[in-house]
């Protein structure tokens, strides 16, 4: 019973603490884009053109920019405990609908990203630390670290071109055909999302191959692998249980904090590849200074990170079980 | 005439004496009914509603659904949709338009004068972006029958002015759907319900959006197509990847870059359009803060108009696709345009003459004043214009310092903040000088009023045309006005008009009838057919 009680507190603790850290995210959006110069009705006007000298202002009233901007950040935040983010300026309509529309298509295009580049980068390092400055191991490090120099944009623009224009074996764009539909709907979605998906976890692959391949070569030896190996222990079992459990501490942390990278690289792809995800909304909200689309894409990216590394945690403990006995005593 | 004429607008502007070649199909030719046109969309509007937002990216979707009382047409200057005839009266103080009978809104009720009359009251006047200035003077509209409606205005209004209108202007919408409740908060405004070819489908915010035929169109047999399929891209390149392989069959507004319009155009079943937009040409100007005192001097604005190589930006920067403009009412615009007016060539020579005169001599390092340069951000035309201009006028001893910024921050540094000296804009033409051209020279307006004069220029003899030209209800009185107007510009040169642009569209070979009418992108696309 004193167990879970420390437990429910250690979660509370830990809970208190992310709840104040969104507060200060929510803050801070709100600020960037206010001094950020022309407000939602300047970006407007810009796309829809001119008025005369009171269209401005009847659009400012019905676009809720009335107030003074403190005024407003109360109002936001006053909200905002209620979890209403409210009403989007670029859509008209409530942003948490906006949001939701586009969540399932970021988690997909995200996870199947985080996914593929951790467990190809992973097998990758693997493989090149087998035989540390080997011709191998030099060709998957060069591979991998030209690519992660590489701008998103490019490795877009150029998959673009070799694989749907000039070999049109996939499709330019889009998450589905329209008007045009032939086969089945998920495979049709699957096929739409190998670029944006492969180039999304090629850009990040360069960093698992290298910690990896690091945490590998390190692990090879350790005290414990050389005794594995004197006990008359090899093969795959010396490799999957003695190096690599213990490897997959940086890996799975890496995981985590790529989590949030891949936020900001999905605004260049899903623009290239027109992915209705959360990167080309948030590069929208940025360009049409709708501030509370903006504030609530990043909120909910940030419980989305926050996600992704309360379920790192958990994985700590399951590949080690230290982590577990430890938890309570220090770390929060 | 001294300015240049390239090849393609001398083909855009000949247009009305011979048909250009993609406007001769064979009469013998049958129109296939059936099939999906998909075409690219950059941007989703928050409002398809086109009677509060007069823009081209909503019309881009919306004039198929909503129509106009009247289109543009290159052979008789209007096409009656809604409206079948109208006449204005000789005093200006009313305008009588006769509707067309039989015609039903999408959801089956009858489309009446009272629809007319709730638009224009309930919407044009009060709530468009456009029709708040077309129809201040609006009082209110007589509707004595079904299909008559009188607009009645407090002061002489050219009928000439409300005829130009519109195609742009007076997008009927349903009284009965938008009759109660907030206008600006209906539904409707996103899922719109009009008298249109094709009926609103759906949207898939980030997707597409998906128009369907109108099987009780009022015109017979039209319209050709099943679905019209808006697929949203936003990356250019990705468009013209999309279009080379045939998964979208047109893109509209120049959304390709241009210079991958020679490569598309040799791409087999691929064809690139240059006309269908002469209705909502661009002009690109350099705009000028009149409150520095250097630029406040005439002769300091004619060096600058002497140092800049108009041809130069349509050859290079705009590929062919421009012509250099003599000022802001565009070539295209013969009813208005006149080329009566003072010219400034290419002579930077000239240019430094008149600076050396102006007292503005080369100091010891070259350098004469220094400007700063907001070039406007939203077309590739623009933005390199902005380099150009900033390299044109350091060649006369005016060094530039070029200031960016996306959109919104643009607008609101130029036209509320007037923290500039000299910007890059791109004004659009609407077929009349008094919708969204007069305002580029009218002084006294307050700060805040975008695509119009926050330049600090204010002229008593400038601003007694346009208020002339305002309320003039004799079409050759005020045609003549817009002249002396034009020449009056000419001379000050308040702002600098460089070149006048409009769009190209690339389309595959099988949609026909693209480009048929000055508006084509914005209009109806009843008469849009595939070929199999």
């Amino acid at each position: 019973m004193r167990g879970a009680a420390e437990a429910a507190a250690r979660i509370g603790a830990a809970l208190g603490q992310r709840v104040v850290v969104l507060l200060i995210v929510a803050v801070a959006v709100f600020a960037l884009l206010e001094v950020a110069k022309g407000d939602a009705v300047d970006a407007y006007l810009a796309q829809t053109g001119g008025g005369d000298a009171g269209y401005a202002e009847t659009l400012r009233q019905s676009f809720g920019l009335a107030g003074t901007v403190p005024d407003r950040l109360f109002t936001y935040l006053g909200r905002l405990v209620r979890l209403d983010l409210g009403t989007s300026v670029a859509f008209g309509r409530p942003v948490t609908q906006v949001l939701a529309e586009r969540l399932p298509i970021t988690l997909i295009l995200m996870g199947s990203a985080l996914l593929i580049t951790s467990v190809v980068g992973t097998i990758l390092g693997i493989v090149a630390s087998r035989r540390p400055g080997g011709v191998v191991d030099t060709l998957v490090i060069t591979v991998a670290l030209v690519l992660n120099a590489t701008p998103g944009f490019l490795v877009a623009l150029v998959g673009l071109l070799v694989f749907a224009v000039m070999l049109r074996w996939l499709p330019v764009g889009g998450i589905g055909t329209i008007g045009r539909a032939e086969g089945s709907p998920a495979l049709d979605m699957v096929r739409h999302l190998v670029l944006p998906v492969s180039t999304l976890a090629l850009t990040y692959l360069a960093l698992y191959v290298r910690v990896t391949r690091a945490a590998m070569i390190e692990m090879a030896g350790a005290d414990m692998v050389r005794t594995a190996r004197a006990k008359g222990l090899g093969g795959r079992r010396l490799l999957l249980r003695h190096e690599l459990r213990p490897a997959l501490m940086p890996i799975v942390t890496l995981i985590g904090v790529q989590g949030s990278a891949m936020l900001g690289g999905s605004v260049v792809v899903e623009t290239v590849f027109a992915v209705p995800g959360y990167g080309s909304l948030a590069a929208m909200a940025v360009a049409q200074r709708d501030t509370l689309l903006l504030a609530g894409v990043v909120l909910s990216g940030a419980v989305l990170v926050v996600a992704v590394n309360a379920l790192v945690d958990i994985l700590y403990g399951v590949i080690d079980p230290r982590v577990r006995l430890a938890g309570a005593a220090g770390r929060g | 005439m001294t300015f240049a004429l390239s090849r393609r607008t001398l083909l855009a502007s000949t247009a009305a004496v011979a048909l250009p070649s993609w406007l001769r199909v064979p009469a013998a030719f049958a129109q296939t009914k059936g099939g999906t046109l998909v075409v690219a969309a950059d941007t989703e509007p928050r409002s398809l509603n086109p009677a509060i937002v007069a823009s081209n990216g909503v019309f881009y979707v919306a004039s198929k659904v909503v129509e106009p009382l009247a289109e543009m047409d290159y052979q008789t200057g209007l096409r009656p949709l809604l409206a079948r005839s109208w006449d204005a009266s000789d005093d200006g103080l009313s305008f009588t338009i006769h509707l067309r009978e039989g015609v039903t809104w999408h959801d089956g009720e009858p489309f009446t004068a009272a629809d007319v009359a709730f638009s224009a009251m309930e919407v044009w006047k009060p709530l468009q972006n456009l029709g708040r200035v077309v129809f201040k003077d609006l009082e209110t509209v007589d509707t004595p029958d079904d299909h008559t409606a009188i607009l009645r205005f407090a002061v002489p209004t050219p009928g000439q002015l409300i005829e130009n209108a519109l195609p742009a202007l007076t997008s009927v919408l349903p009284k009965h759907v938008y009759a109660d409740g907030d206008i600006a908060e209906n539904p409707a405004n996103l899922e719109p319900i009009g008298t249109g070819p094709f009926k609103f489908a759906e949207h898939k915010p980030g997707e597409f959006y998906r128009l369907v035929r109108n099987e009780d169109y009022w015109e017979e047999g039209k319209p050709y197509l099943d679905e019209i399929v808006y697929r949203v891209l936003p990356d250019a390149s990705a468009k013209s990847a999309a279009i080379e392989t045939g998964e979208i069959d047109l893109t509209a507004f120049s959304a390709v870059p241009l210079t991958d319009l020679a490569r598309l155009e040799a791409t087999d079943g691929v064809t690139v359009i240059p006309g269908g937009y002469e209705g909502i040409t661009y002009d690109l100007t350099v705009e000028i803060n009149h409150r520095n005192p250097i630029l406040a001097n005439v002769d300091v604005r004619k060096a600058i108009a002497h140092a800049i190589d108009r041809n130069f930006i349509v050859d290079v920067i705009f590929l062919g696709y421009a012509r250099a403009a003599t000022g802001l009412v565009p070539a295209s615009a013969e009813a208005f345009y006149t080329d009566d007016v003072t010219l400034y060539d290419f002579d930077p020579a000239a240019a430094e003459a008149l600076l050396d005169e102006a007292g503005y001599p080369r100091g010891s390092d070259g350098t004469r004043f220094s400007v700063s340069l907001r070039p406007a951000p939203w077309f590739n035309e623009s933005r390199a214009a902005g380099d150009y201009v900033k390299q044109a006028l350091q060649r006369v001893g005016i060094a530039v310092e070029l200031v960016s910024a996306d959109p919104g921050g643009h607008i609101k540094a130029v036209y509320t903040d007037h923290d500039f000296d000299l910007a890059i804009g791109t004004p659009v033409w609407r077929n009349d000088p008094a919708i969204s051209t007069t305002v580029l020279y009218q002084g006294g307006l307050p700060p805040g009023v975008p695509f119009a004069n926050q330049y600090g220029y204010d002229s008593a003899e400038m601003n007694e045309l346009i208020a002339a030209g305002a309320s003039e209800v004799d079409p050759a009185a005020r045609v003549a006005i817009y002249a002396d107007m034009q020449r009056l510009a000419a001379d000050e040169l308040p702002l600098l008009p460089l070149v006048e642009f409009t769009f190209t569209t690339v389309a595959r070979e099988r949609v026909q009838n693209v480009a048929n009418n000055p508006r084509w992108a914005t209009s109806g696309w009843a008469d849009v057919w595939l070929d199999a």
